[in-house]
């Protein structure tokens, strides 16, 4: 850390930072956190974010079930996790402290808004005696605010009730966290314009909070100097922010665009699922049709309708919708027409935990229908994946007849990174082919197969190809029904030999450090930054780890096999009780090693280090909370 | 409706060569052979004409039918047509349900699909029954019905399914009964020419697990007390000899007798054109014994179609903002440049 100096006050210059916003659910905490990720993505940081929504939408106020935050993390070098622990925290209310505080490291920065430390907030958030006064806070940099008061002064003359300036609460709070850490108010000051541009006296007043929060870090004697982070070495590019959501939206609109099939997004709104739909009801000018279904069946049904018609045709939703869609991808199976189920996975079972992030949906991709019925799974890592893994999933689809399911979580659907906006011509070309028209009578086969053991994708309108699809087991080659005993066989065998067979057609996976070695850390989905920043710095410090990271969970990778036994030891960690290591197990008989939380929390570094260090018998300090199983 | 191939096409154009395997005697067969019909009559084209189903004895018409169609799951068919209709509008979208799969697993859809009043066709086969699964009571058998799961009698109350489709705001209801086969080839061209859902009910007999369920609409002694034919703008007349009417007392309708100062005009006037469904409804309740069961065409109004709307929306929008653009769509919101 070096300081050098900048107007009146001393800048540190830091290689990261990692800042909390919390408060109560109405206090603005996600625009907060949303701003100050697009501005220091926009300084040139590399970011990374953690929204944390609150399960009800308006808890009692100043209660702990309603508190939200986001977290954000901006470094001056590549960095894949939001941060194990907070460097500043800024809390809105007591509540938003008690349950924050545990996170916020020694020392840390603690911005508070005193105006809600009253009694009857401090009994709601189980505090017999106000914290900001009896020395329990004394380990950190505490800085008490009365931000009400504040506000309602900076909002004086325009006119607005108090309801209205308390409202504005959050642009000081931002604007006191832009002082400290050299952020410029340009971005936010250009997103007052295109938000409030409409209301002027609301757009004003949060123009001058933003400042007045600006100011007082200037002014107020309580802060001694600020923190600077220098922008990233990122490759060069044109760069965004974007998070899973928007990115699995915009790859699906990519998807469409690029095999010039007209996207039919038919879904039920479902937490946290429902942004992606948000997302595409924009695009309408790209050919989108959204159809916001009676519930999830319909969803699921309506999508292999516009399949069966000739659209693109992706559903999107959560594990409690995915469970009611099953039968209906089972007829998906059952037809092969090409279609997309995103499932954006949170803590389950049943309604579970909306709000939070899991990865306990795997095994219910694979299996969660009746019958042996095997389709493509494939998985996105991080928010910027989620584009690359909508294309993907459609391209599967298209050249194998079959529905694809793409696993994101609540994690990577509502984090968010920097995205290196492709060049058009990047991007992959999808080809769809429909069969032309059949004169004199002669006879269709819609269940004849191509060398990748595909179906034709036969569309109504065409003369001749007339056929009926259905549920009901299928004559192999006519698509008649049929009942021969056989011919079942032949044809569940057909269907898994097909999509095994897409295996052949992956890239082959690749292993992020050593070839072989001590351990292999096999990871999927949303666990990609803890578990490449863990490996890393275990790396670092001598020991031979490498990580794998999973793209393609059915089928695996071609190569998979002969990675798993280069190293002598395999561990795999993930937001469920193990089921991708259940998966390993029976494909690969490989005794793999889990590390399994679900807590509806991500993984920490610090708990993936700990663990490898445990397997490898060095110590590291101990401060894990996940369980291990073997 | 729909523009056909150059060549005329008969009714024996639409059949498939499938094997049609209902009961000998089942009802379903007279309605196959009027759809067939009805699609020469109307100029369809094979295909351009798609037929839907669920699950249940009706729902495998689709295999018969000589046009593209699938056999989808239980109750589902309203939703796979709503997905199919919505992508492409251009498509014939007839549905084929039952009794169970409309009105008890697929109720849900079935008053969704009818209120985005969608332009597809709803065939509701009522027998009463479930058929496939061999004679369990359905959401349309009568309080009291004893079958193999009501040994003692069923103790659900009945749906009307002409009154659900009213209450979902339906822009076009029907009913027919399937060996009145000159009435059901009337009514399946009208669902046809109508611009949005329509929805007919079909009485259908199911020959093994419930026959005579409509025999009084249907034998000879009892078709004319038991059924008014209903013509707009025409008074509500029945009987063998049309000598008895309906007769509006009230909020309530009345049987009376024509002659003894009674005339044609005191009785109800057919208006299926009229906006409010409240005179389609009350004809809905109506039940033999204590009423004839209307036949025909209840409700015929033009409203506007969920897959024309959604298609306008996007035609619309592509004028107002351009054709979408990749490169302006990624670069939509802040970006900045790594050199
Ligand atoms: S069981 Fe009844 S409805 Fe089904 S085919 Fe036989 S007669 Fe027809």
């Amino acid at each position: 850390m070096s300081t050098t100096t900048k107007s009146a006050k001393p800048v540190c210059d830091l290689d990261s930072a990692t800042v909390r916003f919390c408060g109560d659910s109405g206090d603005g905490m996600q625009l907060a956190g949303t701003e100050l990720t697009n501005t220091s993505a926009i300084v040139g940081n590399d970011i990374a974010t953690l929204p944390d929504f609150p399960a009800e939408i308006r808890a009692p106020r100043g209660t702990k079930a309603g508190v939200s935050g986001f977290q954000l993390h901006f470094a001056s070098k590549e960095i894949y996790t939001p941060g194990d622990s907070v460097d500043a925290l800024v809390a809105m209310n007591p509540a938003a402290l008690a349950t924050n505080l545990d996170d916020l490291v020694p020392g840390g920065i603690l911005v508070v808004n005193s105006s809600e430390f009253q009694s009857k907030e401090l009994a709601q958030a189980g505090y017999d005696v106000n914290p900001l006064e009896d020395g329990s806070l004394d380990g950190y940099q505490l800085f008490t605010v009365d931000m009400t008061k504040i506000t309602r002064a900076a909002v004086d003359g325009l006119g607005l009730s108090v309801k209205e300036a308390d409202r504005c609460r959050n642009f000081f709070a931002m604007g006191l966290v832009y002082w400290l850490y050299d952020r410029p108010l340009d971005p936010t000051l250009r997103f007052i314009e295109r938000k409030f541009g409409k209301k002027p006296a609301v757009a004003e007043a949060n123009r001058r909070t933003l400042k007045a929060g600006y100011h007082f870090g200037e002014t107020s004697e309580a802060f001694d100097s600020q923190y600077r982070v220098a922008r990233a070495e990122l490759p060069p590019g044109t760069y965004r922010n974007i998070t899973g959501n928007e990115a699995t939206a915009m790859g699906l609109v990519t998807a469409s665009k690029q095999s010039a099939t007209p996207l039919f997004y038919g879904t039920y709104p479902i937490t946290p699922a429902s942004d992606i739909l948000h997302e595409l009801a924009k695009h309408k000018n790209f050919g989108v049709r959204t159809f916001q279904a009676e519930d999830e069946i319909a969803a699921m049904t309506s999508v292999v309708g516009a399949a069966f018609a000739g659209a693109m045709s992706v559903t999107g939703s959560s594990g409690p919708g995915i469970a009611l869609k099953g039968e209906a991808i089972g007829l998906a199976v059952m037809t092969e027409l090409p279609m997309i189920v995103v499932n954006v996975q949170r803590g389950g079972p049943s309604t579970g935990l909306p709000t939070k992030t899991e990865q306990a949906d795997l095994l219910q991709a694979m299996f969660g229908r009746n019958g042996e019925c095997p389709l493509p799974v494939i998985a996105a890592r991080s928010p910027a994946d989620c584009f690359d893994c909508a294309q993907e999933a459609w391209r599967l689809a298209v050249e194998y007849m079959t529905p694809v399911i793409l696993l994101t979580d609540g994690y990577i659907a509502n984090g968010s990174e920097p995205w290196r906006i492709p060049a058009i011509d990047e991007l992959p070309k999808i080809e769809v082919k429909h069969p032309g028209p059949i004169a004199n009578g002669k006879p269709f086969h819609p269940y004849a197969r191509n060398e990748r053991l595909a179906r034709p994708w036969a569309i109504p309108g065409t003369p001749g190809l007339m056929h009926r699809l259905g549920g009901l087991e299928k004559q192999d080659v006519t698509g008649n029904v049929s009942y021969d005993p056989a011919n079942h066989q032949r044809m569940v065998n057909l269907r898994q030999r097909k999509v095994a067979g897409i295996a052949q057609d992956l890239p082959p996976q690749a292993v992020d450090g050593p070839e072989s070695g001590r351990l292999l850390v096999v990871g999927w989905g949303g666990t990609f930054g803890a578990l490449a920043t863990a490996t890393r710095r275990m790396r670092a410090r001598g020991e031979s780890v490498a990580h794998v990271h999973l793209r393609y969970l059915n089928p695996f990778p071609a190569n998979l096999r002969d990675i798993l036994s280069n190293y002598d030891k395999v561990l795999v960690p993930e937001l469920n009780l193990g089921q991708l290591r259940m998966l390993l197990r029976s494909e690969f008989l490989v005794d793999a090693v889990g590390l399994n939380k679900v807590q509806g929390k991500p993984f920490s570094v610090g708990e993936v280090v700990e663990k490898i260090g445990d397997m490898l018998g060095t110590s590291i300090p101990r401060q894990a909370t996940a369980t291990t199983s073997t | 409706m729909t523009s056909s191939a150059l060549p005329v096409l008969t009714a024996s154009d639409f059949a498939s060569d499938q094997d049609v395997r209902w009961c000998p005697g089942c009802g379903d067969y007279a309605i196959l052979a009027q759809m067939k019909k009805t699609l020469a009559q109307v100029g369809a084209s094979q295909e351009n004409t798609v037929f839907i189903s669920g699950i249940g004895c009706s729902s495998r018409f689709p295999y018969y039918m000589n046009t593209y169609g699938m056999h989808s799951i239980h109750g589902r068919a309203p939703a796979v047509a709503t997905g199919l209709k919505v992508a492409r509008p251009d498509l014939n979208v007839w549905v084929i349900t039952g009794d169970g799969d409309g009105l008890s697993i697929g109720g849900n859809h079935l008053i969704h699909a009818i209120r985005r009043n969608l332009d597809i066709n709803i065939i509701l086969f009522n027998n009463r029954i479930y058929g496939l699964t061999k004679g369990q009571y359905s959401p349309t058998s009568p309080l009291g019905k004893v079958t193999k799961s009501s040994p003692v009698g069923a103790i659900d109350n009945p749906l009307h399914p002409l009154s659900i489709a009213i209450g979902a705001e339906a822009s076009f209801v029907a009913r027919s009964i399937d060996v009145n086969i000159k009435h059901l080839g009337m009514v399946l061209k009208r669902a046809s020419e109508h611009r949005g859902t329509s929805f007919v009910e079909v009485y259908q007999n199911c020959l093994v697990f419930n026959d005579g369920a409509f025999s009084h609409t249907t034998d000879r002694a009892t078709k004319s007390d038991a059924t008014l034919e209903l013509e707009h703008g025409k008074p509500m007349i029945f009987g063998k000899n049309r000598e008895k009417g309906i007769r509006l007392n009230g909020m309530d309708p009345e049987v009376v007798e024509l002659g003894k100062g009674i005339t044609e005009d005191d009785l109800l006037f057919h208006d299926e054109q009229a906006p409010e469904p409240t005179l389609a409804y009350l004809l809905s309740r109506m039940n033999y014994p204590e009423f004839p069961e209307p036949i025909g065409v209840y409700r015929a109004i033009d409203q506007p179609r969920y897959d024309a709307l959604i298609n306008e929306q996007v035609e619309e929008v592509t004028k107002a903002k351009g054709e979408g653009s990749l490169e302006k769509l990624f670069h939509s919101g802040e970006t900045w440049t790594i050199q």
